[in-house]
């Protein structure tokens, strides 16, 4: 069993993604193993939210198959199902480059609502819960069991009562991956969950990935600029420019690619850093 | 702590002087062309004159002038900083204070609503006004759930308040059905008709479904106006029977027992106007507890996360249409349950009643109301009521009246009169859940 290759659980298979004439995601393969950090980098506009948008069924895409190997549904097709089915069915989770949540509902509302489905189902029709009735009851008090149970292991079980959008940006970070992870996710989509934190945060941001994987067994897929992030938690990692892969491997081999690091450094400055004085010759030449 | 925050912000003296200095050499640049020289018509041709001690007297008027305002504005700020920290210590007991007063105030406004028709018994004035504003209390209630809870701007309530009213009258005077039968059906099939419009136009964002909304409570008027065989077009439907208390009619006299002579009282119109006022403090009252349960259930939430953040819902697996769908059908059919009172109590209803302008007024007492805020639509409706009856005497300048109140309002109270929120479920167990 363990000596076979795993069986990817997500496999993404020539996206395209096009707005009018611009390939926001061009021709994208890419396969993100179960319980491991897969990180997606690449220059701002290289189209990683794109892809996010295209995995969660925000955008339909142009071309190409995004499927999930569900372990009890089988194989979903991603691509086809409307946004809130993907989140439902397909336990596939994300969080926002800009931070979505429900600003004037307190932080356990929000992870309560993030909870809706299965609260839904035991309310029937909101007469159970209209009445009171005892499943109900238990389905509720399950529900925010759960809740303090990720607010305790985040950390933010004291600002359970507080207004999410009174708090500060990184505790709002903290919030929404919670929030999340009250869906009861397979693969989790963080789209720059480092954005804004102080080295501090993004430390303590690291230690929680890594637990996840760990303890949870959860698939990760990490957008992230902060390379203090990415490089250190990625057990693999894609990079993407003008919506192209141009690289994929381990972080180190990332590091030191030099297709990575043009798209990041531009053209010269690469060429400087990687050649030394040949490109003070090209440079040379060319006037 | 807030004297070390004084400390820090409060400028020196020579921070002071440096920054009045500064504007008295602005105030100097300026003053030498515009104050220091001036010219002057002497015998034919012009001259330049000076005027430079009052060229002085500027400058040292702005001098002192900005050593003043800049110290006013640092006081100014160094207080708001200083509430600002205390609000921010303060502001959970505060929230839940909060809760709790208005709480106590909606406890007294129901006691007061319970005896105002005891105390006022033999005055149809005030019976009937304070009917009135149920009546609009009920429709604002229903419509808090589509505008205040799921955010959905809905411009055509009053159509739906016109299906009620209408839906009563023909299956009365047609089909000969009582009140109290009629008033669910008329509910559900107002709230039907909530589904067929929010159905296709649900998906539309913000405005275009508020014009969607402008368009279909046009629709129902127009076509109650000119369907002539089906709603009595212009004329209306009249004769529509009133409610009678379990079977027993309010009327002077009959063969068959009637109210007064059953409970061996003597006829007086004002028992009616009385049970009607009695039946609409019902109705708003199930309304209320109706909203309320269900706010706090995963529907309600939902609402509210909706109105938040459409996206984000659908990111956690919600499906939004199902949710906007139900406020919107819900907000229908009490707002249909209103209309069937409203022509009950009338006995007359015409597309008159169903204009634009009723809809506007029921926005109207939500937003003032403080979207959302239960207590809030019943202070607007009074407000909102009161003010043109009280305005009377003005005659036509009482719109003016209206319109500079609401926009007092507004100013006074951007988010409402009550803009408070309770949330729905707390952690903490003081004042913790309660049913
Ligand atoms: N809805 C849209 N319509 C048109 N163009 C779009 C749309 N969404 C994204 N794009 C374009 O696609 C490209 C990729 O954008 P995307 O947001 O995916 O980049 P990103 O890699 O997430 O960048 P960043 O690091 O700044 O978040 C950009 O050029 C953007 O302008
Ligand atoms: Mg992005």
């Amino acid at each position: 069993m363990s000596s076979e290759v795993a069986v990817p659980l997500l496999s993404v298979e020539r996206l395209t993604m096009r707005f009018g004439g611009l390939a926001a995601i061009d021709d994208l393969s890419l396969d993100v193993p179960p319980g491991k950090i897969t990180g997606v980098i690449g220059p701002n506009g290289a189209g990683k939210t794109t892809f996010f948008n295209c995995l969660t069924g925000f955008y339909k895409p142009t071309v190409g198959s995004v499927r999930l190997n569900h372990p009890e549904r089988g194989v979903l097709r991603l691509e086809d199902l409307p946004s809130h089915q993907v989140a439902h069915t397909a336990q596939v989770v994300r969080t926002f480059q800009n931070i979505r949540l429900f600003p004037k509902m307190t932080v356990l509302e929000n992870l309560i609502v993030a909870q809706h489905n299965v609260l839904q189902k035991a309310s029937r029709f909101s007469l159970a819960g209209i009445l009171g009735l005892p499943s109900y009851r238990r389905a509720e008090a399950q529900a925010v069991a759960k809740a303090v149970d990720w607010l305790t292991r985040l950390g933010l079980i004291d600002k359970a009562d507080t207004a999410a959008g009174d708090l500060p940006y990184g505790t709002q970070r903290r919030i929404e991956i919670a929030r999340a992870l009250c869906v009861d996710p397979l693969l989790l989509c963080l789209d720059e969950p480092a954005a804004g934190l102080n080295p501090r945060e993004s430390g303590e941001l690291n230690e929680l990935l890594l637990r996840l994987v760990a303890d949870e067994g959860l698939t990760i897929l990490l957008i992230e600029h902060d390379m203090s992030v990415v490089m250190n938690v990625s057990n693999h990692i894609c990079v993407l420019n003008y919506g192209r892969k141009i690289a994929e491997g381990t972080p180190k081999q990332m590091q030191n690619d030099p297709n990575v690091i043009k798209a990041y450094l531009g053209e010269e400055e690469a060429d400087e850093l990687l050649y030394g004085e040949k490109s003070g010759e090209s440079a040379g030449v060319t006037p | 702590m807030p004297p070390l925050v004084f400390a820090n912000d409060a400028p020196t003296a020579a921070e002071r002087l440096k920054d009045a200095s500064g504007v008295a050499l602005i105030a100097l640049l300026l003053g030498i062309p515009m104050i220091g020289l001036t010219t002057a018509d002497q015998g034919g041709s012009l001259q330049v004159l000076t005027r430079w001690p009052l060229l002085a007297a500027f400058i040292a008027a702005s001098f002192c002038g900005r050593l003043v305002v800049r110290y006013l504005l640092d006081a100014l700020k160094r207080r708001r900083q200083a509430q600002d920290r205390q609000a921010g210590a303060t502001a959970a007991k505060e929230t839940r204070r909060g809760g709790r007063m208005l709480e106590s105030i909606g406890w007294l406004a129901f006691g007061l609503a319970l005896v105002l028709p005891i105390v006022f018994s033999d005055n149809r004035y005030v019976v009937d006004t304070a009917t009135t504003v149920l009546i609009y209390v009920m429709l604002g209630w229903g419509l808090n759930v589509v505008v205040g809870l799921a955010g959905l701007l809905d411009l055509g309530h009053v159509a739906f308040y016109a299906v009620g009213a209408y839906a009563y009258a023909l299956l009365s005077t047609q089909f000969g059905w009582g009140f109290w039968a009629a008033l669910p059906v008329a509910g559900i099939i107002a709230g039907v008709f909530g589904l067929a419009l929010g159905w296709p136009s649900l998906r539309l964002r913000g405005d275009y479904l508020a014009i969607v909304t402008l368009g279909f409570g046009e629709i129902i008027r127009v076509v109650l106006i000119n369907w002539t065989d089906f709603s009595g077009g212009p004329n209306g439907i009249s004769s529509i029977p009133r409610p009678t208390f379990f079977g027993l009619p309010f009327v002077p006299s009959s063969d068959n027992p009637t109210f007064a002579t059953y409970f061996g009282l003597e006829f007086s119109p004002m028992h009616r106007i009385i049970f009607l006022y009695y039946v609409i403090l019902v109705l708003s009252l199930l309304t209320n507890v109706l909203v309320k349960r269900l706010r706090r259930l995963p529907i309600g939430r939902a609402w509210e996360a909706v109105r938040e953040d459409e996206i984000a819902c659908k990111a956690l697996g919600m499906n939004v249409t199902n949710a906007k769908l139900s406020a919107f059908a819900l907000g229908a059919m009490l707002g249909g349950v209103a209309g069937v009172f409203f022509a009950a109590r009338q006995g007359f209803i015409s597309p008159e009643s169903f204009t634009f302008n009723e809809s506007a007024i029921i926005l109207a007492i939500v937003v003032l109301g403080g979207m959302g805020s239960q207590l809030g639509v019943v202070l607007a409706s009074v407000v909102l009521v009161l003010l043109p009856e009280l305005g009377r005497d003005f005659a036509e300048y009482r719109m003016l009246l209206f319109g500079a109140a609401m926009i007092l309002i507004m100013v006074w109270r951007p988010g409402g009169i009550l803009s408070h929120r309770e949330p729905t479920l707390r952690l903490s167990p003081e004042g913790g859940r309660r049913e």
